[in-house]
């Protein structure tokens, strides 16, 4: 009872830092508009300048960030169960990239301007194999398998969306390499939003749902099949649902790593290592994480577009090598 | 191979042999005149054009044909081009290569560590900068006269454009990627000829910086000055002129596609843009 209170208290205390972190996302910019007056702004019908801004600057800012945030944290809170691996995460297992490779593809194609849904089927398509990729290998292997099978797609797609970059005639797409490998969320448009969205709630749906059979797979395979969990179904849903939501956020905001890695690891001491009480949490967590670095590069580096990756990097990075540092340690 | 190696031994020989003519002969004569003049930048391509005589200018830059870039293209459809290469530009034995201050460091080392005399020219800032480029290039090429005839042109339209009635209005200069162009840049310049207030410089942007969405939309300038926006294929810089947000300030404000090509480099074609912002801002030219 005791754990199951102290449970719910984790999740109203990250649900209303979400909020407030939400809020903030409203209300600051490089515009300067007083608290209340942007507030009232987002509801107002004239077409006055805060009004467009509010509407349709900072609100589809703020969605997308509290969209792909808790993408980011709850596909890594269900990888990291399905695969029994620390180490999953949309970033590190190559989704991330190759979801970019489909979206790369479809913009500098000409594909999405002619057919706007084309940018996150293509993102979807170019995530859905790589958690295939990584899955088939995985499933052969250990720990180490995910983490070597991801690196390759990672860093392949990689290489391919700079190769697509750099062939590209458009003088302005190769430095764009920047924002599909470390993902930003400025100047986005309420376009992006709908886009995304529908493909990013399917995707939410299909991951949420898993958390009872991932608890029965934290006693292992055979026992959660034992418990009636149907393992093949929890992988369709586990690899589908992660392209659907992964692929959209990544087609709109670029790849942002480390989240799905940090926010799962800091949270789960706190859950009590349950994953259907991880997964909330995570999706929360991972919210809360890239609200907050996006409010930060307004602040930072105003001016300079600074990307969302590299303030994920700057908290992730350490933190994935005190991670490998104390797995080393385990092994020894 | 072989054939390759001994030719470019054979030209370094030469080359060292011009620049050695070259030199010894500077303080000699007045105006030397460089036969085999190669430019690698776009700016002292168009310069170059615009100066060299007859037969002078052996090749131009490829970005001087790209109509996006270059307002010359059909001038630059005269010449051969180069890719900046220095083993190409130096199978050309130039006895003198034009190149930008921030044309690649790389090549115009290699290029003056063979001996070739290499020209920098820093990017114009302002229309003094563009005549002091023209007199210039007019002294390296031995085209004095040519050179003075073409800025005493530009004194005379700007003497006409400044003496214009000013319309005071505000612009913003709006390029792909949310980039502007503050004070100090030839883009600015060009705005204050025209008689229009530079939004970027009422901002405090110095040089080519990127102005956020929300300021511009906050500004509501009287005309937004858009450039860069039709590049084929779409790259997701150009995607902040189909963002909403941008779409509602200009049916407000109204736009007015003006080519980058005319203010990246200075040139005549700069008077051009100066035109093209005083038509925008809805005061015609009063007829010469």
């Amino acid at each position: 009872m005791m754990a199951s209170r102290g449970y719910w208290l984790l999740i109203g205390g990250l649900a209303v830092v979400t909020v407030v972190l939400f809020v903030l996302s409203l209300a600051l910019g490089p515009a300067g508009i007083a608290f209340g007056e942007s507030l009232s702004a987002l509801f107002s019908g004239d077409g006055g300048p805060i009004v467009l801004i509010m509407q349709e600057i900072r609100l589809p800012r703020a969605i997308l960030g509290l969209m792909t945030g808790a993408t980011l944290g709850l596909s890594g809170a269900v990888l990291q169960g399905l695969l029994r691996n620390p180490l999953a995460e949309p970033g590190l297992i190559g989704i991330s990239s190759s979801a970019s490779l489909g979206a790369v593809l479809a913009i500098y194609t000409g594909l999405s301007a002619a057919f706007p849904l084309g940018l996150p089927l293509a993102a979807l398509a170019g995530a859905l194999i790589a958690v295939l990729v990584v899955q088939v290998l995985a499933g052969s292997g250990g720990v180490l398998t995910v983490i070597l099978a991801g690196v390759a797609v990672s860093s392949f797609a990689s290489a391919m969306t700079s190769l697509a970059l750099n062939l590209s005639p458009n003088p302005f797409a190769a430095l764009e390499i920047m924002f599909w490998m470390l993902g930003s969320l400025a100047d986005r448009s309420m376009t992006h939003v709908w886009l995304a969205t529908p493909f990013i709630l399917a995707g939410w749906l299909m991951l949420a749902s898993l958390g009872r059979a991932l608890d029965a797979l934290t006693l292992g395979a055979d026992a959660a099949a034992s418990m009636g969990v149907d393992l093949n179904r929890t992988r369709r849903f586990a690899i589908l649902g992660t392209a659907l939501s992964v692929g959209a956020a990544t087609a709109v905001a670029g790849a942002i790593g480390f989240v799905g890695l940090v926010i799962p690891h800091l949270l789960r001491p706190l859950t009590g290592g349950l994953p259907s009480r991880l997964l909330p949490a995570s999706a929360l967590g991972g919210a809360s994480m890239i609200l907050a670095a996006d409010i930060l590069v307004r602040f930072v580096a105003p001016g300079r577009d600074l990307k969302l990756g590299v303030l994920t990097a700057i908290v992730g990075a350490p933190f994935f090598l005190w991670l490998v540092w104390k797995s080393r340690r385990d092994l020894l | 191979m072989k054939n390759g190696a001994r030719q470019r031994g054979k030209g370094a020989a030469l080359a060292a042999l011009f620049t050695c003519a070259l030199f010894s002969t500077l303080p000699a004569r007045a105006e030397t005149r460089p036969a085999r003049v190669v430019s690698i930048n776009l700016c002292t391509d168009q310069l170059a054009m615009l100066i060299a005589g007859k037969g002078q200018l052996l090749s131009v830059s490829a970005i001087a044909r790209d109509p996006q870039s270059s307002a010359m293209v059909k001038e630059a459809e005269g010449f051969p081009v180069n890719h900046g290469q220095a083993e190409e530009i130096f199978l050309q034995k130039p006895d003198l290569v034009l190149a930008g201050v921030y044309t690649t460091r790389a090549t115009v080392g290699l290029l003056k560590e063979l001996n070739i005399r290499v020209e920098q020219f820093s990017p114009e800032t302002s229309f003094d900068d563009v005549k002091a480029s023209m007199r210039r290039m007019g002294s390296l090429l031995g085209q004095k006269a040519r050179a003075e005839a073409l800025v005493g042109q530009i004194d005379a339209e700007l003497d006409r454009l400044k003496r214009l009635p000013r319309s005071g209005k505000l612009a913003a200069l709006y390029y792909a990627n949310s980039y502007t162009s503050g004070s100090g840049t030839l883009a600015h310049a060009a705005l204050e000829v025209a008689g229009l207030e530079n939004l970027a410089a009422r901002l405090g942007i110095q040089g080519t910086a990127s102005i956020p969405l929300e300021a511009l939309v906050l500004a509501m300038p009287d005309v937004v000055v858009a450039g860069d926006r039709d590049y084929e294929p779409p790259a997701l810089a150009q995607e902040n002129f189909v963002h909403p947000a941008f779409r509602a300030l200009i049916e407000h404000s109204g736009e007015v596609a003006m080519p980058v090509r005319n203010t990246v480099c200075g040139g005549p074609f700069t008077l051009a843009a100066v035109h093209m912002l005083r038509a925008a801002a809805g005061q015609e030219l009063v007829s010469r």
